[in-house]
């Protein structure tokens, strides 16, 4: 294999760039699916229970599958910056196990629910289920605001990702089911779509504003260049465009519109630290990048797998396209 | 370090404080060990999902497709906890052994960002059909997502004892120095991927899977057919539990034998705490040990234990035909794994796989026969056997993981080295605490599931009186078989 693949150059000369677009890629497609899945788990608290049943449904067969773009994020991470994945895990210690914890509850408890008909078992449940998708996004964007910003766990920057993120995960969970239930459900969850959207803008909005005043690891630079600019523009026209077509029950086109606000974070993301990987230690993407061969290794061997995936996830949303029908456990 | 150890034995009030590089060994090795259960019930279950379901829908066969429903509900809840268990163990190597990540980041990340895009998406993806499409899809896809689900927990398995196999038998790298530490580089892709380990861990490991899973498989089945003889499912279930351990016990045995020379010829010093073998020089042996006093089971010696021991015998097999070979002792190393916790580990899964053997070879007498149901004493003997395979697979593999110690990487990094500097003992202490409580809670949940599941199965086939309030059961559904 060592014949094969070039040992002390990359297969390109810009594949470090674009490794660390792949990894922010997984990183949005985690954003992005498992964002509805927690906006399922939040607006699940406002429901009584035959709409549960319906929540749960629609949840079920996709939500492990789109944790796992998680683990593809994390590993791909380490894959090709090796010291990022060290430091940005061991520098966030509480708050990456408070995470995975929320996950592990988050997952676990829709599956125990349904094995018992009992209402003090299942409310018990639903109470983990509630507050492990609140928590899991919650803190995931307080890791993402002091990976980027560099700034402490209780700072305005990183709160407002954190919030920012949760307020996502709503609008986007109420517009992918709003898409998939029927029309009295749907009604009741695009008030609260609609609202989620307008507080996520706002919480943008208010984030932006804090960068630019406080300026923190330079990042006000960014939010004020031309790229920068352009994405929290497409962001607003995203975000009110949705409550536009979520008052005209245009549900479909509003989950794209709310599909992209997430999708746009992370290109925001990306846009922040490169060319750093880890503001904290002004790490960047060329210093923190492993040696010629093993990424190319990784090129060849995981990139067609990841087209792979892309094509298994048509083939699942395919397949449960479409009203949510039955429950959760088939 | 020294600091924080000296601080948790003077002060009292910190006593309860572990030191972060303890509580960080304690905290993985408890989570991987939780993680496995899960994680090999997957890998050995699969077979039998994808036998059952291509039987039911190929025939319609009642009794596949009935085992089939029950055993993909268990599988379904062992993937939910083998998932969310797996996440904690993919981010501890960051969060707690970050100089682990980074000396060997560009050597395990490909592999563990395979094992996420090749295996881990096709399972969860899959399994998403296979749980929640019978409606959605023909019967051509929905057999071919049971197969690819079990291809997803194989090749999982695989990638991840790709990682742990460098980990014992590294090779295919060079150390250079980068920002102030050794850090292994990747010169030779074919060698870091196929280290001499990986295929006697993979064998061995995904054996001892299919090994726990098929005694409770048949532990469960005994159960079932000893409340209700004609449970023709069940005896049929029983019948290839039974058959896949007369194969799978035995050769885990002699697997195992060749096994051991390997890791006698690569990790002397793990060889030498699996024996108990201080002083270099002709090794015996032991068949069988005791503890003489109780000093044995926390410092198994030769002087400590009774012991069978066929003299010569160890340095013979080690050595290939030399009874008087030289076998390395623990003498000759400066620090040693806990020699007690592998010692002794290695003897319960050596014990284990025997009884397993002789409860393959009964039961496929009686299968033989054609009395497989008939005898009470088998039908106990199997239930009691339930758990006993994940003990020896757990004791297992603390053999290969402690038995390594002090290294984490085999003569390239120790793990006192490899811990996280910046992690302090309150919250490792913490985190520890956590994963306990949470953990077990989750043991025990998945337990419950599992003796409801069974005592469902038992209402509907009319072996006791269903449950009345609160139920769906229906009174006239039961006795199908």
């Amino acid at each position: 294999m060592t014949d094969l693949l070039p040992v002390d150059d990359y297969l390109v000369e810009s594949l470090p760039e674009v490794w660390f677009a792949v990894v922010v890629f997984a990183l949005g497609m985690y954003v992005v699916l498992d964002g509805f899945d927690f906006g399922i788990g939040m607006l699940y608290a406002t429901r009584e229970e035959e709409d549960r049943e319906t929540l749960l449904a629609a949840f079920g067969p996709v939500w492990d599958a789109n944790e796992v773009w998680l683990v593809a994020f994390g590993t791909m991470l380490l894959a090709a910056f090796p010291r990022v994945y060290s430091r940005l895990l061991a520098d966030n210690y509480l708050l990456v196990i408070g995470f995975v914890l929320a996950l592990l509850f988050r997952g676990v408890a829709p599956e125990l629910r349904e094995q018992r008909e009992d209402e003090d078992w299942q409310r018990t449940f639903d109470r983990l289920f509630v507050a492990g998708s609140t928590l899991a996004p919650l803190l995931f964007g307080i890791l993402a605001g002091r990976w980027v910003f560099d700034v402490p766990a209780l700072s305005a920057p990183a709160l407002l990702t954190g919030v920012g993120l949760v307020a996502v995960s709503v609008a986007t969970g109420a517009a992918f089911l709003a898409a998939k239930t029927e029309p009295a459900l749907a009604a009741e969850l695009r008030d609260y779509g609609v609202l989620a959207t307008l507080a996520y803008l706002g919480g943008v909005v208010a984030l932006l504003a804090t960068v630019v005043v406080t300026d923190p690891g330079g990042a006000a630079g960014t939010v004020l260049s031309a790229p920068g600019a352009a994405v929290v523009g497409l962001s607003v026209l995203a975000g009110l465009a949705g409550v536009v077509l979520a008052r005209r029950g245009q549900y479909r086109r509003w989950l794209a519109s709310a599909l992209a606000l997430p999708a746009l974070l992370s290109v925001l993301l990306g846009l922040l630290l490169y060319p750093q990987v880890y503001p904290p230690t002004g790490l960047t993407v060329r210093a923190a990048v492993v040696s010629p061969l093993a990424l190319n290794l990784v090129t060849v061997m995981g990139l067609p797998v990841l087209l792979l995936v892309l094509w298994y996830f048509k083939f699942l949303y395919g397949v449960f396209s479409g009203p949510v029908s039955g429950s959760y456990g088939g | 370090m020294t600091a924080t150890v000296s601080l948790a034995v003077a002060d009292p009030g910190v006593v309860a404080f572990l030191p972060p590089e303890l509580a960080s060994r304690v905290q993985f090795g408890w989570t991987i060990s939780v993680h496995i259960l899960f994680a090999a019930l997957s890998v050995g279950l699969a077979p039998f999902i994808i036998y059952f379901t291509w039987k039911a829908v190929r025939s319609g066969d009642e009794r596949f497709a009935r085992l089939r429903s029950f055993w993909t509900k268990v599988f379904a809840v062992g993937f939910v906890m083998g998932t969310v268990t797996g996440i904690p163990m993919s981010f501890q190597f960051g969060t707690n052994f970050p100089r682990f990540s980074e000396v060997a980041g560009e050597l395990i990340g490909g592999p563990l960002a395979f094992e996420a895009k090749m295996a881990f998406f096709l399972e969860a993806v899959f399994l998403g059909v296979l749980l929640f499409g019978r409606e959605r899809v023909g019967d051509r896809t929905y057999v071919l997502s049971a197969v690819l689900v079990g291809v997803g927990a194989w090749l999982s398995g695989f990638w991840i004892l790709v990682v742990n196999a460098w980990m014992q038998t590294p090779q295919g790298f060079e150390l250079v120095a980068r920002n102030g530490m050794e850090v292994a580089v990747l010169t030779d892709p074919v060698a870091a991927f196929l280290t001499p380990r990986l295929s006697w861990m993979y064998v061995h490991m995904v054996n001892a899977s299919v090994i726990s899973v098929a005694l409770l498989v048949g532990g469960v089945s005994a159960y079932v057919v000893w409340k209700k003889r004609d449970a023709a499912a069940w005896r049929t279930a029983l019948k290839i539990a039974v058959l896949v351990l007369v194969v799978s016990a035995p050769l885990q045995a002699v697997h195992g034998d060749a096994y051991g020379r390997h890791v006698e010829d690569t990790q002397p010093q793990k060889f030498a705490a699996m024996e108990a073998h201080y002083e270099t020089g002709q090794a015996d042996l032991h068949l069988f040990a005791v503890p003489r006093d109780p000093s044995a089971l926390t410092d198994p010696r030769a002087e400590n234990l009774f012991t069978i021991s066929l003299p010569g015998v160890g340095s013979f097999l080690a050595s290939g035909g030399d009874a008087s070979a030289e076998v390395l002792g623990l003498n000759e190393y400066e620090q040693n794994p806990p020699v007690a916790l592998v010692f002794w580990s290695f003897r319960a899964m050596v014990g284990l796989g025997f009884l397993f053997i002789g409860l393959a070879l009964w039961g496929g007498w009686r299968l033989y026969k054609g009395r497989l149901v008939d005898s009470d004493r088998f039908l106990k003997a199997m239930m009691v056997a339930s758990p006993l395979g994940y003990a020896a697979l757990l004791t297992g593999w603390y053999v290969t993981e402690i038995g390594r110690q002090p290294w984490v990487i085999q003569d390239v990094l120790k793990t006192s080295e490899a811990v996280s500097r910046s992690l302090t003992s309150v919250e490792a202490t913490a985190t520890l605490v956590g994963f306990v409580v949470v953990y077990v809670a989750l043991i025990a949940a998945a337990l419950l599931v599992l003796k409801w599941l069974v005592e469902e199965e038992l209402a509907e086939l009319g072996a006791v009186d269903p449950p009345t309030a609160g139920s769906d059961y229906l009174p006239w559904v039961g006795g199908d078989d």
